[in-house]
């Protein structure tokens, strides 16, 4: 893993955005990790100390939300929905054949950093189900192979075949 | 009249391909130069037909569905260029009959009324629709006891899914002289399976606005908030361009229409918690904590944000309120069905012809919805089940289709109106697999406060999982029944006191199916894993290509001649199922 400098500046513009208003933690980790990708450690107790918010308190926010994430994650992240009508439509074989292709489970980042899998409640477009999305695409009425061949062809893309 | 081409541009569109269809548009109008003008609409609600495109030639209008890249050249070809209608993908048109039709024919739409006929980023196309008149006469002719009194009497109720009167609602945040109070959108649609708060917060996001100002007059609030989740982008930035459209024409700000209302709206995005559309919840996450509910009372209403009187209202109770102004309350309430007033938009998905958004005047049957609306069964199969009201909604089987959608007929079933998801199953679907699914939700998302819900969830869910892997007792529909009736009865908030329905429906009306599962060790409908075996039957052609895709090498058998699974090896992945291009493997 590549350790990335941090740029506190970054972050310090953020919290200077939300000085002296009212409930603004969430919308603050929510800034951080559209800046980072991720909420780092350090970057964390640094709004621990600006804010005056206990660590205890923040680390109990960023694992109730399942927005946050304390891991950096792959270039694309391959989310499957799991809502009711993807369920009925298959879902469950979907996500497995996709965990299969890239021997990873879900939530988990495979080794050359390249794929995030997240199963995800409901992304809305129930009648394209099953659904899996891929970065920013989505591809609708989703099958296993189907699924299977858009994760080689990403691969490929990269050079990591 | 004018010369347009209309994509439909939500993101159920977008996520079919809109964007694609869009941009060749743009280039190919540009080129063309011959009067018609590109515009963007949100999603009209036909899902099961998008992406979508309408042609607008003069007065008469053309939409048409499954427009692709080749669909799209043929439309421009065709009909921009030639003149012609291109029937095969016409889905409605102002000029020539069609099948699909009957889909927005039968409907009653309010809430969806300019949902995929105005560009939604536009307010001059809301205000030429008769937006904000409701605003402008409530402001400036009507004292605020005189709205929430109509808004009593028009049996509007709340749309997020416990269907308590709006007008009641303001009625005790009115009554509370603590200063200041604040008012609610409640955005944060979680429900898997419901997506109209987000297709009204795309299409119409003015519509929400005004029953926000119209509210925070009716109770004194001078600030609101928008509490949207954040896996609705789309809706966050039309609700960010409305906001300061609405700013700009001075129906948001200091002293609004010169009514010395003030009222101003920050929108904050959830951050991924199904729980936070719990009032109190939401609450806690608006202040920036873990988003878990309190105790009640005190009410929101009472003691909300920051302590202070807070009115909560869901985004499609909200559209309503404009529409009650204009058709007057009693004219609203007698659309609905005894104390329900109004409308109600549904969310059809699953194995339906026609999925999409389907708004009816409560009290309308089940039966109408799914068969003469909805258009019946995908592939004409057996009807099995519907699941109305979200995750912890209930199932219901075919002899109840005739039971009318209101808040109270729907309760005496076990399912609830929720907030307006309605998921049809046929016969491939196993209701046991079907429960397992949604209370293995509900437990996921479960808060963990209180130990109702955080555990009694997780040991049905136990049950469940032994039943669908084999493993079931006949003692365990009992215990089921049990734990659940106790979790419904001791849960803080209506998360835990809702989960155990559709465990408690399925085995309601479909028990043959858990003994099947529990005695006879099979699962009819071929789905739960450990029941069923994966076999090949006599029509293979031995085209190798299961053989290929299976994960496990379980397929053996050689080019030609009819292939075999091996048992030990498989792991029932159904890969294979969705691989054959003959049909020929089938679970049992």
């Amino acid at each position: 893993m590549t350790t990335k400098v941090i740029d506190n500046k970054q972050t310090k513009k953020i919290l200077e955005k939300f000085e002296g208003k009212k409930g603004s933690l969430i919308p603050i980790l929510q800034a951080v990790q559209e800046k980072y990708g991720y909420l780092p450690e350090d970057i964390l107790r640094q709004v621990s100390t600006k804010t005056g918010i206990p660590t205890s308190q923040i680390f109990g926010v960023t694992t109730f939300y399942a927005q946050f994430r304390l891991q950096p994650r792959g270039k694309h992240t391959v989310r499957v929905c799991h809502g009711t009508a993807c369920h009925v439509s298959g879902a469950e074989q979907l996500s497995e054949a996709i965990e299969f292709e890239l021997g990873i489970k879900d939530k988990e980042t495979t080794e050359d950093r390249l794929f995030t899998l997240e199963s995800v409640a409901c992304l809305g477009c129930c009648s394209l189900a099953p659904v899996m999305v891929v970065g920013e695409h989505t591809y609708g009425r989703c099958s296993p192979d189907k699924a299977a061949k858009i994760l080689r062809k990403v691969r490929k893309e990269e050079g990591k075949e | 009249m004018s010369k347009k081409v209309v994509v439909g541009y939500g993101s159920c569109g977008i996520a079919a391909g809109a964007k694609e269809i869009h941009d060749i548009l743009d280039d190919e109008l540009k080129k063309l130069n011959n009067g018609f003008k590109l515009d963007i609409t949100s999603c009209m609600g036909m899902c099961y037909r998008e992406p979508m495109v309408e042609i607008i030639d003069d007065d008469k209008s053309y939409v048409y569905g499954d427009v692709n890249k080749r669909v799209v050249k043929q439309l421009i070809d065709k009909h921009i260029k030639g003149g012609e209608i291109f029937k095969d993908k016409l889905v409605i048109s102002s000029d020539v009959k069609t099948d699909d039709e009957t889909f927005l024919s039968q409907q009653t739409r309010l809430v969806l009324k300019n949902c995929g006929k105005i560009n939604p980023e536009r307010i001059g196309d809301y205000l030429a629709q008769g937006g904000y008149e409701s605003t402008k006469r409530v402001l400036t002719s009507m004292k605020p006891e005189e709205i929430r009194e109509l808004v009593l009497k028009s049996n509007l109720r709340g749309r997020g899914g416990a269907g308590f009167p709006t007008g009641m609602k303001w009625n005790f945040a009115a009554a509370n002289e603590a200063e200041p109070k604040y008012f609610i959108c409640n955005a944060d649609e979680g429900d898997p399976g419901a997506f109209m708060d987000r297709s009204v917060l795309e299409g119409d996001p003015h519509a929400v606005l005004e029953g926000m100002i119209i509210g925070s007059f009716a109770i004194g609030a001078a600030h609101g908030y928008i509490y949207c989740r954040a896996e609705y982008p789309l809706a966050i930035k039309r609700l960010n361009i409305a906001i300061e459209q609405a700013k700009e024409k001075g129906f948001l700000g200091k002293n609004i229409l010169g009514s010395g209302h003030d009222f101003d709206i920050t929108i904050k995005e959830g951050a991924g918690a199904f729980v936070c559309g719990e009032e109190t919840a939401l609450i806690a996450s608006i202040e920036g904590y873990r988003g878990m509910p309190k105790m009640r009372p005190p009410f929101p209403a009472n003691s909300g944000l920051w302590e202070a009187p807070t009115i909560i209202n869901n985004v499609e109770t909200l559209a309503s309120v404009s529409k009650v102004i204009q058709m007057g309350p009693e004219e609203y309430a007698k659309m609905g069905h005894e104390r329900s007033g109004g409308t109600k938009v549904f969310a059809v998905t699953g194995k339906v012809k026609r999925s999409g958004l389907v708004e009816v005047p409560m009290g309308i049957t089940l039966k109408k919805l799914i068969f003469d609306i909805a258009g019946g069964i995908l592939d004409d199969k057996e009807f099995k089940a519907v699941q109305l009201g979200g995750p912890t909604g209930g199932c219901l089987p075919y002899d109840l289709l005739d039971t009318p959608v209101d808040y109270e007929s729907l309760m005496q079933t076990g399912a609830v109106v929720g907030s307006g998801g309605l998921v049809v199953a046929d016969h491939s679907t196993c209701m046991v697999d079907m429960a397992r699914f949604f209370l293995g939700f509900a437990q996921n998302e479960s808060c963990g406060k209180c130990t109702p819900c955080r555990i009694g969830t997780k040991r049905m869910l136990e049950i469940l999982n032994a039943i669908s892997e084999g493993r079931g007792v006949e003692e365990h529909l009992d215990e089921l029944k049990d734990i659940g009736a106790k979790v419904k009865q001791a849960s803080l908030c209506a998360l835990g006191g809702t989960a155990p329905n559709p465990v408690l429906t399925t085995i309601r009306y479909f028990e043959d199916e858990y003994i099947a599962h529990i005695k006879d060790k099979k699962c009819p409908a071929g789905v739960c894993r450990e029941l069923i075996t994966i076999m090949i039957d006599d029509s293979c052609t031995g085209c190798e290509i299961c053989k290929k895709e299976c994960p496990q090498d379980a397929i053996s058998g050689e080019r030609k001649k009819l292939h075999k699974i091996d048992e030990e090896k498989c792991i029932q992945c159904k890969i294979c199922l969705g691989s054959c291009p003959f049909d020929s493997i089938y679970a049992e």
